[in-house]
């Protein structure tokens, strides 16, 4: 039934958009998890930055572009109203990209100063990734169950 | 919202327990190869603990949610090809998942024993452990199958 009710133009640029979440998400949890374990330690903390800038920076666009090109192919705006789901799905996505990026530059700080003994820009980074995964659970179930 | 819609919205969250982790056990992976040093192989084993919750409550989850999923819709039967498919992969996936983790835990309890001691130099043994070809093969394994279920459950072949 979900197969008959999707075009199969629509598979690929799902994929890519699902992929890319899936990375993120990924990455988002290991720097979230990082925060919560490293204790102090610059050594974990410098891991969990690592993987926001590696894992969910190139995760975010692949899922941005993703998103963008199934909305595109499936038309969903075309009749004047997007239903909630896709509203949670682009505010979550550009708060979330503004939130990422303000982790970026604090943790790219963070790093610098790390190498005195610094960790709290670093912390706040990571604890930024926690914010941020949270948000994306509401919108993966958003995505899933499609309220209205 | 009707059952349905739960079962496909906690499939899919499961879905994306079980890929974070899989993330998650790469950047540890990634960060104990590329060191022989005891205290950073020791903190990047300190991330395993969550990844091994989120990858058993996903592994769970993806399984018992889909099959359901399979039953409660009308146009889909657990016996259709791509959900065969589905389950077969996921099965390859989890045991290949399953078995690398003990390649990797001597590596970490090498390093833990190793701080504990105080002995914070670089170590042949720790590093020879860390870089198990097994271990990466079968985490490979994984997650390749991993990402074939995901391609599967967007192409739906022969649905």
């Amino acid at each position: 039934m979900l197969a008959s009710i999707r075009p199969d133009s629509l598979n690929l640029p799902l994929f890519v958009h699902v992929f890319g979440a899936m990375v993120l998400v990924g990455g988002l949890l290991a720097a979230a998890t990082a925060a919560f374990v490293a204790r102090g330690d610059i050594r974990v903390l410098r891991v969990g930055y690592k993987t926001l800038l590696f894992v969910c920076l190139p995760g975010y666009i692949v899922m941005r572009v993703g998103a963008e090109w199934t909305y595109s192919r499936e038309r969903l705006g075309d009749n004047g109203s997007d239903p909630t789901w896709i509203a949670i799905g682009y505010i979550t996505a550009d708060l979330g990209a503004l939130l990422l990026l303000i982790a970026l530059i604090l943790g790219g700080i963070g790093m610098r100063r790390a190498r005195n003994g610094a960790a709290g820009m670093l912390r706040v980074s990571l604890v930024l990734s926690v914010v941020l995964l949270a948000a994306y659970v509401v919108t993966i179930w958003a995505m899933g169950a499609k309220p209205v | 919202m009707e059952l349905n819609d739960w079962l496909l919205a906690l499939h899919l969250l499961s879905a994306f327990a079980l890929v974070a982790a899989l993330v998650l056990f790469t950047v540890v992976i990634v960060a104990v190869r590329r060191t022989d040093s005891p205290e950073q192989v020791a903190s990047a084993g300190r991330l395993l603990p969550v990844g091994n919750t989120a990858v058993v409550v996903g592994s769970l989850g993806v399984i018992i949610f889909g099959v359901w999923l399979a039953i409660s819709l009308d146009g889909v039967k657990v016996w259709d090809a791509w959900v065969i498919v589905a389950i077969v992969l996921w099965a390859v996936a989890t045991e290949a998942g399953r078995r690398s983790d003990p390649e990797f835990a001597p590596a970490i309890e090498r390093a833990n024993e190793l701080v504990a001691a105080g002995r914070l130099e670089p170590d042949a043994e720790l590093a020879s452990l860390a870089r198990t070809s097994k271990g990466l093969t079968l985490h490979l394994i994984a997650t390749v199958g991993t990402l074939l279920i995901l391609v599967d459950m967007i192409w739906k072949p022969g649905a």
